[in-house]
C-alpha cells in the first residue's frame, strides 16, 4: 500500500497516478477483510470503483506533467523536517494506546450483548448505525445530500434565456 | 504498534502530496490517500486477536467478536469521502475551464 | 433497447451490459433489503444501485440513460428519498422520543424483524443511489455542452 502510494504522489502521468490510487483502494479493501469487517469491504470496493471513474473523467483529457523551478530545496527540506517531527510526535502519543488486539470496549461490550434483544437485527453494525447511533446517519446523509446540490450547482450550464440576452447585448 | 506506524507513514505520504505538488490534481490524489489511512487507522484501533466478524450466526454462541463501534463510524467516513472528492473533481473542471491550466502557480487572480 | 451505432463503446461491451444491468441492479436490492441479516446494508447496496445506472449510461451513451431517468427525475427522487429517511425519523416520536425503534421486533433472523431498520435501509439505498447517479449526470452534461462551444 505505501509503495503504490508512493507511485501515486510522484509519476508524472496523471493517469497511471489515478490507477495507483486504484490500487491503494482495493489493497484498503483487502485490509479491511483481514480485520474482519465485511460490510467496510464491500463499501470500500464500491466507492473505490465509483470514485475512480469520477477521477478519470476529470484527468482523460488534461495530461500534463510539471517542471520544478523555484526555492525547490528549502520547500522539499522544510516539508520533510514538518514531517519527522509530525511522526516523532505521533509516535510518543501512540505509546498510550492499548496494545494492538486487545481493545478495551467499554461501550461495546453493551451494544455485543444487548444488540440483538434490544433491536432484534443480527448484523450489528447496521444495528449500531441505525439505531444505536441514528443521529450520525443523518448527518451522513444531509452531507451527501448537500454535496450532490453543490456538484449540480457548480456544474451548470447558463440556460436558454441568458445565452440569448448574452448574444443580443454583443 | 509498528501497525499504526506505518498507517501513519501512508498519511503522511499524502500530506506530501497535499502540500509540495504543483498539480492539482495530484493534491485531490493526497486528498484522497489522507482519507484512505485515516480510515485504516480507525478500523485498526477496533481489532481483536481471533475475534470474529460482529454479525450473529444461527445456533452459534459467539463470545469474542471485534469491536463494532468504528466500523460503524468508517463506513459513514467512507461515503463522505466520495461526496467530497466528487465535490472537489467538479471544481477542478471548473478551474480547468476558466484558466486553462492545472498549475497551482498560476491561478492567481481573484476577480470572480 | 434502441442504440445509435456511432454512441457510446464498442458491440461487445453493449451486448455484455444488456446481459448484465438487470443482475447487478437486483443485487444492489438484495443487499439493500437483507442489510441487517448479512453485510451491507443501505449504503453499500445504494452505491451498487447508483452504479448499474452509471454502468447504463457509459455502455450506451448519454441519450438512453436520459431517457430512463431524466435530470428533474433524479433530483426529485433523492429529495423524496431523504424526506423519507426523516419521516421514519419522526415515527418515533409516537413511540416516546427522537428516532425510537417502535415498529414490532420479530424473531432474528427473519427478513421482517428488526423494527424500523429494513426501512430506514431502503430509504437510504434509494437516497445514495439516485444522488450518484445525479452526480454523474451533471459531470456528463457539462463535457456535451463544452464540446458545443
Amino acid at each position: 500500500m505505501i509503495f503504490a502510494a508512493i507511485v501515486a504522489i510522484e509519476v508524472k502521468d496523471l493517469l497511471s497516478s489515478v490507477i495507483a490510487v486504484g490500487a491503494v483502494g482495493f489493497a484498503l479493501c483487502l485490509a479491511f477483510l483481514i480485520l474482519k469487517a465485511p460490510d467496510l469491504a464491500i463499501t470500500q470496493l464500491v466507492v473505490e470503483i465509483l470514485c475512480l471513474i469520477i477521477l478519470i473523467r476529470a484527468t482523460i483529457k488534461k495530461d500534463l506533467p510539471l517542471v520544478i523551478e523555484g526555492r525547490w530545496v528549502f520547500n522539499t527540506v522544510s516539508t520533510l523536517a514538518f514531517i519527522c517531527l509530525f511522526l516523532f510526535f505521533a509516535w510518543t502519543a501512540l505509546r498510550e494506546l492499548p496494545r494492538f488486539g486487545e481493545p478495551i470496549m467499554a461501550v461495546a461490550k453493551k451494544y455485543l450483548s444487548e444488540g440483538i434483544s434490544k433491536t432484534g437485527a443480527v448484523n450489528l453494525v447496521t444495528a449500531v448505525i441505525l439505531d444505536f447511533r441514528a443521529y450520525d446517519t443523518l448527518g451522513e446523509a444531509t452531507v451527501l445530500f448537500t454535496s450532490v446540490i453543490g456538484i449540480m450547482a457548480i456544474l451548470r450550464r447558463p440556460g436558454r434565456k441568458k445565452l440569448k440576452d448574452m448574444d443580443n447585448a454583443r | 504498534m509498528t501497525l499504526y506506524i506505518l498507517c501513519l507513514v501512508l498519511f503522511c505520504i499524502g500530506l506530501y502530496g497535499v502540500l509540495r505538488k504543483r498539480n492539482l490534481i495530484k493534491i485531490i490524489v493526497g486528498l484522497g490517500i489522507i482519507e484512505y489511512a485515516m480510515n485504516l487507522f480507525f478500523v485498526l484501533l477496533g481489532y481483536r486477536f481471533h475475534g470474529r466478524a460482529p454479525i450473529a450466526a444461527q445456533d452459534q454462541n459467539i463470545l469474542n467478536m471485534v469491536d463494532p463501534l468504528p466500523q460503524a463510524l468508517v463506513l459513514t467516513s467512507i461515503v463522505i469521502g466520495l461526496g467530497v472528492t466528487a465535490l472537489v473533481i467538479s471544481i477542478a473542471i471548473r478551474i480547468y475551464e476558466k484558466y486553462g491550466t492545472f498549475d497551482i502557480t498560476k491561478i492567481k487572480r481573484l476577480r470572480g | 433497447m434502441r442504440d445509435n451505432p456511432k454512441a457510446g463503446m464498442t458491440l461487445i461491451v453493449k451486448t455484455v451490459t444488456r446481459l448484465t444491468v438487470g443482475l447487478i441492479l437486483i443485487f444492489g436490492i438484495y443487499i439493500i433489503l437483507h442489510g441487517h441479516l448479512s453485510p451491507g446494508g443501505g449504503f453499500a447496496g445504494g452505491v451498487i444501485v447508483g452504479l448499474a445506472f452509471v454502468h447504463l449510461m457509459l455502455a450506451f451513451g448519454k441519450d438512453v440513460a436520459a431517457a430512463k431517468i431524466s435530470k428533474n427525475l433524479a433530483s426529485n427522487l433523492e429529495s423524496i428519498g431523504a424526506l423519507m429517511f426523516l419521516s421514519v425519523a419522526l415515527l418515533g416520536f409516537f413511540g416516546g422520543s427522537f428516532f425510537l425503534n417502535i415498529l414490532a421486533k420479530g424473531t432474528p433472523f427473519k427478513l421482517f424483524s428488526a423494527g424500523t431498520i429494513p426501512l430506514s435501509n431502503i430509504c437510504i439505498g434509494i437516497k445514495v443511489g439516485v444522488g450518484l447517479f445525479a452526480i454523474f449526470l451533471a459531470l456528463v452534461v457539462l463535457e456535451k455542452s463544452k464540446e458545443q462551444e
